[in-house]
This record gives structure tokens, sequence and C-alpha cells, in this order.
């Protein structure tokens, strides 16, 4: 599982760098929101991959903490995807304006020279 | 003690929050008490600050253990629970800040403040991020402080008019946003390896790590390492600097220009947490020794280079980004406090000067003066300015000076007035006695060059002094040359009026400096024991770790 989480993560960002470096506007929030996936990924995987283990401790059975994931890389996620979320939505905001106002997506608000 | 005053560290936080959120619900009619609430709230904080600053020094000895307030927001002890916390670094940055922010909010209310654009609310959370950055206590809410800092700041940059600004903008934005994902991936692979975020017990914890998980460990450093220098604005993650900066309005540049100084502080404050490892610490200081003095060197050559005066001012920023970044990567103790001298410095003058490019741009006749200073893009379409895109977003152009009604109190002898403070901002920025700008960078190279032998960075030393007095020599031609331009040649010059409330602030900013170079004595005695505080991380991690939480009166007693 390990193998194929880290591969998803470097497919993300490989992809996502690419789309960054982009000349159009859309490539680039494109390149960013797949490299907020990856980092969001990230951010969960460090808190150890395991399945069927509850982040939040039971009542019955509190001494050994190996049976629990760990949840501050969960808690972590959430508000990275919150501020992702956010941040990417302002970042359309200006992309549409740019458009608007220049008529082209070219991130330089003009044409490249031919 | 008073259960009020030790809520004292929540409130720079808090009262902007509230500011921002009820500017919000006022409408735009009621422009008084929009007014009176964001200047409030700046003056709020602002005696807060100073409260905290001056409780964190010897004057008071028992308000705080050691002199560092912990306050433990959720009431959980430190290393689970979020800590903010108040040592004397944290007190005089939260000092700078207010006071830039108010001066600049009462330069902005001259004229900037046009209903249909949330500008008082978006300065207020700019406040909360620059005031949280100052005070958490763990890399995860610096991150989420950051956030809300450049959130706000991506809406006042993109204020104003103009295909330039939104396309500096973008690039604003696209680059923070890269930025903040590194400092993410970076307190992600730190939590990863120490299993905790609290900068306190995190730097505790590094040194008792394994050799793989160091490794992996510095590797997250680095990380966060890059996206404070790309806040700092060190080159080559400046790119987006100098063209942001000067086609953002006056009022905007003014106040980012503290958003590079929480760069510096980030790394001022993680950085001296971290070297308590030797070997980390001198890898460290030489890369960024060698990344400041490309700062300074590309700042140089901005400078001498560009023929505006807001791309000038914003080149100086980078400058002085330079000078402290390569000062702190030598890592010698000795100059940590000319260099806290150096940083309140050039953080007043450069809010005074972006101010001041605000008022010496109309002098500019109307006629020649396009809407944005930038030469119109070649292939930018006239009809574009007509587009209802900008209804639309928002984006507002702000009247043209002279023409519209004036507001407020015009001050007589303009001219004498603007060239005087240029002449003051140039000397701050170039170094000249009297002023802090000199007393600063005399200290800094001083202390640099005594202490450099024995430290065995020497040659260091002594590139730095070359490169900031080359510096110091090529911002007066650049300077020199602009204010020629603007004040002795070109007949086809107008005479601006001035307001007060426009005036006031740009002379106060450089009366403080004035001020900071009077009172250079005391002032750099309470930088030293900043220093020293700095210097020894051992009484920030045993204070914020052996902290009680704080319950609050209306609670019983655990």
């Amino acid at each position: 599982m390990e193998i194929i989480y880290a591969l998803a993560i470097g497919v993300l960002t490989g992809a996502g760098v690419w789309l960054l470096l982009r000349p159009r506007t859309f490539q680039v929030i494109m390149g960013l929101a797949l490299l907020s996936y990856a980092t969001n990924i990230f951010i969960l995987g460090t808190g150890r991959l395991a399945v069927y283990r509850p982040p939040i401790i039971g009542a019955d059975d509190a001494t050994n903490p190996a049976l629990y994931a760990d949840p501050v890389p969960q808690a972590l996620v959430l508000t990275a995807i919150v501020i992702g979320f956010a941040t990417t939505a302002l970042f359309l905001v200006v992309l549409l304006a740019l458009r608007g106002l220049t008529g082209t997506d070219h991130v330089d608000g003009r044409e490249p020279d031919a | 003690m008073n259960a009020l005053v030790q809520h004292l560290p929540a409130v720079p936080i808090v009262v902007p929050l509230v500011a921002g959120a009820l500017l919000l619900l006022l409408t735009e009619g009621q422009r008084t008490a929009r007014v009176t609430l964001a200047l409030s709230s700046l003056v709020i904080q602002l005696v807060v600050a100073i409260v905290l600053l001056y409780s964190t020094t010897d004057a008071v000895p028992d308000f705080w253990t050691e002199g560092i307030g912990v306050y433990s927001i959720g009431g959980w002890p430190a290393p689970f629970g979020i800590v903010l916390v108040v040592d004397r670094l944290s007190g005089m940055m939260l000092t700078l800040s207010a006071t830039v922010a108010l001066a600049v909010l009462i330069y902005s209310l001259a004229s900037w403040d046009r209903p249909g654009h949330p500008f008082y609310s978006l300065y207020q959370f700019l406040m909360v991020g620059l005031n949280g950055a100052f005070l958490t206590g763990d890399l995860f809410n610096l991150f989420v402080f950051f956030e809300v800092l450049l959130a706000a700041s991506y809406g006042l940059m993109l204020r104003g008019v103009g295909a330039q600004r939104v396309a500096k903008g973008l690039h604003y934005i696209a680059a923070n946003l890269a930025a903040s994902l590194l400092f993410l991936l970076g307190v992600a692979v730190i939590y990863g390896t120490v299993g905790t975020l609290n900068m306190a017990e995190l730097f505790g914890k590094v040194a008792e790590l394994p050799g793989a998980e160091r490794t992996l460990f510095d590797a997250g450093a680095a990380l966060l390492g890059i996206a404070f220098l790309v806040k700092a604005g060190a080159w080559p993650l400046n790119f987006w600097l100098p063209g942001t900066y000067s086609v953002a309005i006056a009022p905007v540049a003014a106040v980012s220009a503290m958003l590079t100084k929480v760069g510096i502080y980030a790394v001022l404050r993680v950085g001296t947490l971290m070297s308590q490892d030797q070997a980390a610490a001198s890898m460290l200081g030489s890369i960024l020794f060698f990344l400041g003095l490309a700062t300074l060197v590309s700042g140089m050559i901005g400078m001498l280079a560009t023929q505006r005066l807001t791309r000038l001012v914003a080149y100086s920023v980078i400058v002085s980004s330079g000078v402290l970044l390569a000062s702190l990567g030598l890592g010698i103790e000795a100059v940590t406090a000319p260099v806290l001298f150096y940083l309140s410095a050039s953080a007043l003058t450069t809010g005074a000067f972006f101010m001041l490019t605000g008022m010496t741009d109309r002098t500019r006749l109307p006629s020649s003066a396009p809407a944005s200073d930038e030469p119109p893009a070649p292939s930018m379409p006239a009809a574009a300015i007509a587009s209802p895109s900008y209804v639309s977003f928002g984006v507002l152009e702000p009247d043209t000076y002279g023409t519209g009604e004036e507001v407020g109190v015009s001050i007589p002898a303009a001219m004498a007035f603007l060239g005087l403070m240029f002449v003051c901002c140039v000397l701050l920025v170039a170094g000249m006695p009297p002023l802090p700008g000199f007393i600063a960078k005399f200290t800094l190279l001083a202390s640099a060059l005594a202490a450099a032998p024995a430290a065995g960075a020497a040659g260091q030393a002594w590139a730095l002094t070359i490169a900031v007095l080359a510096t110091g020599f090529a911002a007066v031609i650049a300077l020199t040359r602009i204010g020629i331009r603007l004040f002795w040649a070109g007949t086809a010059r107008r005479t601006p009026r001035l307001r007060v409330l426009e005036a006031a602030p740009v002379a106060f900013l450089v009366m403080l400096c004035l001020l900071l170079s009077a009172f250079s004595g005391p002032v750099m005695t309470f930088f030293e024991a900043t220093a020293l505080s700095l210097h020894d991380p051992q009484t920030y991690i045993r204070t914020v770790l052996s902290s009680a939480p704080h319950v609050s009166s209306g609670e019983p007693e655990p």
C-alpha cells in the first residue's frame, strides 16, 4: 500500500509542478490544485498508513496507543483542505478578472510576442 | 494577578478579528462608524502591543515567568494544547506592525477608502494574520496565520484598477500558494519525524532523533525555510515582489512591507530555536548568508536599473531583506541586536516611503498621468477599460486626484514637505547619519567585523561590509536621480494638494525614525536583551512547557 500511496503523491506532484510552470492561467490553477491534493495526501501519510484503527480512543481499551491511528494529521489535513479550497476559489476569481480585463488567458496578461 | 490581564496575549488576534467581521456588517453609508471601528481596533492593538512589550522587559520582572508570557488558548497545557507565546521578540514585532499599520490606516482614510470594496475588513484580517504569526507558539498555527495574512493581502493587492495590477496580483498569489504548499509539506515532514508541532517541545526533541530520522527532519526544516524565504523576499524567490509591490496602491504597499518582515521573523524564531545544534546551524548559516548576499546584490542592481520610484522602493525592501538574511547567516550572536534595530528602522522607513510615493505620484499632470504608472501593455485593448468586469469584480478606480472633491484640510508648502520627507527617506534607505539607518548599519558591520575572526567568518563579514556599503552608495545614486527628476527637473509638474491625514502619518513614521536615532542607546539595550533571550532558547522551551493552563475566573479551579 505504501508504494501505491507514494507513487500517487509523486505523480500528482509531478503533474502539478509541470502544470504550474505552464503559461496559461487555467493550467496554473489545475497545477496548484494537483499540488494541494498531493500535499494533503502526504500530510495524511505522515500519520502512518493503517487500516481498521480508529483515531478516537475508546473507553474500554485506552492503554495501547499502537491500536489507534494518529488523529493530528487528520485534523491538520482538514484545515489544509479548507484553506486550500478557499485560496483556490480566490485564485479562480482573479483568473477570471484577468481574463475579463485583458482578453487573454496568458499569466502575464498579454500574449508573448510572436 | 488580575485575571483579565492574563488574557492580554489573545487581544491582538481577537480584536481585529471581531472588528473585521463587524466592519463587514456596516453598510457603505456608515462611514463614520466604519472609520471609528477600524481606528479604535488599531489603537487597541497598538496599546496592547506596547503593554505586552513592556511586560516582557525587566521593568516588570514578576509579570510573566522569566519574561515570557504563555497563553493556552484551549486551556490545555503546552505540548498538547495550542499556546500563544509573548517574549521580547514577539512584543517588539507586534508593536512595530501595529505602529506601521495605524499610520497606514490613517493615511488611507484620506482617499483610498471608496465604497464597494471591503478595504477596512481585509485590513483588519491582515492584522489578525500578522499578530497571530508573531504570537503563535506552534508551527501549524504559524501556517494558518500566514494563510490569513496572505488571503487578506491577496484582496488588498488587487485593490485599484488595471490589468497590470491583476496580472501582478495573479503572480503574487500563485507564488505564495506554491510557497504555502511547501510550508505544509515541511510541517508534515516535521510532524512525521518528531511527533509534535509545538516549537518549544519540537526543538527539545530534535537532538534525540536517530540519524535517518534526523535527515528527514532536516529536509522538512529546509522546506519550511524555503517557504519563509519566499515571504522574506530572498533571491531567487523574490521575482514576484518588485512587480507586485510597485503596482499595489500606496497604503497596501506600505503595509506589505511588514509582510517581508514576517518572513524574517519566522527565520529568526525557528532558526534560533534550531541553532542548538552547531553543525546544522553553521550549514544553515552559510546557505542563509549567500542567499542574503545574492538578495542584497540583486536588490542593488534592481535599484540602479529602475526608473520608477515605487519600483525602486520595492527593491529597497529586497535590499533590507538581503541585509537581514546575510547578517543572520553570519552566525554571530553579537549581530542579532543590530539586526533587530535594522529591522525596526527599515520597517518604519519602507512604510513611510511607500506612502510618500502615493503622494509624489500626484505631482504629475493629469494629462501625462496614466491610471497605472506601468507602461500600458502593448496588446491591452483600450476598450477593456470600460469592460463590465470592473464592476462585476468590484475593482474600481479611486478618483484621479486633484479634480474630485477634497476631503479634509490641506497643508501649506506641499512641495517643500514632499521634498523634505523624500530627503529623510533617502537618508534612511541609504543609511546616512544621523538617521537610524546609519546607526543600524554601523553597529551591524562593527559587531560583525569585531566578532567575525573568532567565529571564523572574517571573509564573510568583509564581503557583507562591502556589499552593504556598495548598496548604500547605489541607493544614493538611484534615489538622487529620481529625486532630481521629481523635484527639480521638468516644468510639467503641478503642486498637489496634500491633506493633513496623508501627510501626518508619513511625518509620524519619519519622526519615529528620528526618535529611534535619538534614543538609540536605550533601544539598543532592549534589543541586546532580546538577542540574549533569543540565543538562550532553553528559557523559552522551559517556560512554555512548564506553563500551567490558565483557567478563566468564571470556571471552578481544578
